[in-house]
């Protein structure tokens, strides 16, 4: 292994997408094509939940198979926040990361005593877990949902038009991005990686290994919960869905796709994989047939995910 | 007598229908270089994974530097002073030499909390002037850049012996540091380690006689679990019982 390092270019193309995407809704709606800021928004919420995935399996090494429960948990802090009338942003978005993050904490608490298959199995009882308990809980609307009436207020302004909402999707996942960056050189990133690769090597070197990965597992819990917020406030639902674990089998194709371990690696992936589901959907109902072909083809000819084909780690 | 670092106190652990360990009494004076050695299977890994805290024992305890550490886990001993040294080689292939032994001295420095997310650890330059500093002592300043995986076979293990000192241990548990080296290896790493003894105590687990006999100042010989013989390496040699039992006639 290596810690991560990005190629050279892969700051300046990520400042230029950066202000590529400023500009998108308006180019999109001169054009007459406002539809696709809803969707442009889709893939930024679903890069940065995957991104969150990607800190817990890519960096830290743990094959997590209920990251979607955090993720719906994000949504559900969101919607019932509305439902209760408290529609300020600068205080649901940090709540619903709260709250995320708490759950994943004690699920990481309990399933990271576990390792290999077995931590796999005990997140996807979580998630499940999760996925049934807001299934049957009627106050929230049961299997149909949560709607939310409108979407947040952002420093006094409302959320509810497209193009200010697709700024408020790019804000959130820029600065997560560049956090977990930050992340990867720092000193935490540094040991949450050598961790994935020698656990016991760490553990004689003095680092209280579990606290790291748990510190970690609830840093991403709590990313994929804000993924989940903006995404509920962006289709006006909350579904119990978006827990289960088809929703974190779609995450991890994302991080799959993208490269696990790359930092832009569940940007990549969310953008070719609704992008796939965009076009392919539109010729036929099988289209899982082709995201399947695109898989194969993945892990046969690009076995680290995309991303890696644009810049090789180095130590 | 000096004073004790280490003391295992009756110590006893069975796996299934085995004894491993039978009540084994041990003890390992400060600033000494104490050999444990022993027939394969007379138990001297599992010996060392209930010193070093990867394994719990049934019963008995071990003390280390005036507290009872029994029921303290691996990391909690290697921040009371404890580091040890792996029979395999078990370093970081994939990283330079030196961020090995960064890593090191930053599980040190933070006494197990490196909770720092935003400062990039390049820009901490005493992190790697201090690792650097270790890897002179082992004489491996020159190979700083390379990556570990590219090290040869001795080289590799002085640098994990560089990264156990860069944790500032109280007593260094050197696990077969000689296994499979050549002879100028050997040698060498003798030297290292003979270097190494006069800051640090070391509790040495090793096949390699002529290196256990000119290292070690007091030799302890386990056989079938139990310890049947302590003392200086004439006496150890001396001793008809490890004779018989482990030297062979021949020796």
């Amino acid at each position: 292994m290596a810690f991560y390092r990005p190629a050279p270019y892969q700051k300046p193309l990520a400042i230029a997408l950066l202000l590529a995407m400023l500009v998108l809704p308006n180019v999109l709606t001169a054009f007459g094509q406002e539809f696709y800021i809803g969707f442009a928004t889709r893939i930024l919420i679903f890069a940065l939940a995957a991104s969150s995935l990607n800190l817990v399996l890519g960096f830290a090494g743990m094959f997590s198979l209920g990251h979607a429960a955090f993720f719906g948990t994000g949504a559900y802090v969101a919607a019932i926040c509305m439902a209760n009338g408290i529609n300020d942003a600068l205080l649901v978005f940090p709540l619903a990361m709260g709250v995320a993050g708490l759950f994943a904490l004690l699920v990481g608490a309990i399933s990271l005593r576990t390792r290999g298959v077995y931590f796999i199995m005990i997140t996807l009882a979580f998630g499940q877990m999760a996925y049934y308990l807001f299934v049957s809980a009627r106050t929230w609307g049961g299997d149909d949902g949560l709607p939310l009436v409108g979407r947040l207020n952002l420093a006094g302004f409302s959320l509810n038009d497209d193009a200010a909402f697709f700024y408020a999707a790019l804000a959130s996942l820029a600065m997560s991005i560049v956090f977990l960056g930050r992340l990867a050189d720092a000193r935490f990133g540094r040991v949450i990686q050598a961790i994935r690769e020698n656990e016991t090597r760490m553990e004689a070197l003095g680092y209280p290994v579990f606290r790291y990965r748990l510190i970690c597992f609830a840093l991403g819990g709590g990313l994929a919960g804000l993924a989940g917020a903006l995404l509920a406030n962006l289709t006006g639902l909350a579904s119990p869905n978006l827990l289960q674990w088809m929703q974190s089998g779609t995450l991890l194709v994302m991080v799959i796709i993208g490269g696990v371990g790359y930092l832009y690696g569940g940007m990549v992936g969310a953008l070719i994989l609704l992008c796939l589901e965009e076009v392919l959907a539109g010729f036929t109902l099988h289209w899982h047939i082709g995201l399947g072909l695109l898989l194969l083809g993945i892990v046969m000819f690009a076995p680290k995910g995309v991303a890696a084909l644009f810049g090789k780690q180095h130590g | 007598m000096a004073e004790a670092l280490l003391e295992v106190r009756n110590l006893s652990r069975r796996f299934a229908a085995v004894d491993a360990l039978k009540q084994v009494n041990f003890c390992v004076e400060a600033g000494e270089v104490h050999a444990l050695i022993g027939p394969n299977g007379a138990g001297k890994t599992t010996f060392i994974h209930h010193v070093s805290g990867a394994l719990k024992p049934d019963s008995g305890s071990v003390h280390f530097a005036g507290t009872d550490v029994t029921a303290l886990s691996m990391h909690q001993r290697v921040a009371a002073g404890m580091a040890r040294s792996y029979q395999i080689t078990n370093v970081f292939l994939g990283l330079s030499v030196l961020d090995n032994v960064a890593l090191a001295v930053q599980g040190r420095q933070d006494s197990g909390s490196s909770f720092r997310f935003w400062k990039p650890v390049i820009a901490e330059q005493g992190l790697f002037d201090e690792a650097f500093v270790y890897l002179e002592q082992l004489g491996l300043a020159e190979r700083s850049v390379s990556l570990a995986g590219n090290l040869a076979h001795g080289e590799q293990r002085a640098l994990e012996l560089a990264m156990a000192l860069a944790t500032k241990p109280k007593m260094l548990l050197l696990d077969e540091p000689m296994a499979g080296a050549g002879p100028e290896e050997s040698a060498r790493m003798v030297e290292l380690i003979e270097h190494l003894a006069r800051h640090v105590t070391i509790l040495l687990v090793e096949h390699d006689m002529t290196a256990v006999f000119r290292l070690a100042d007091r030799v302890s010989v386990l056989v079938n679990g139990s310890l049947i013989c302590t003392g200086t390496p004439d006496a150890v040699r001396a001793d008809p019982a490890v004779r018989r039992a482990y030297l062979g006639d021949t020796a």
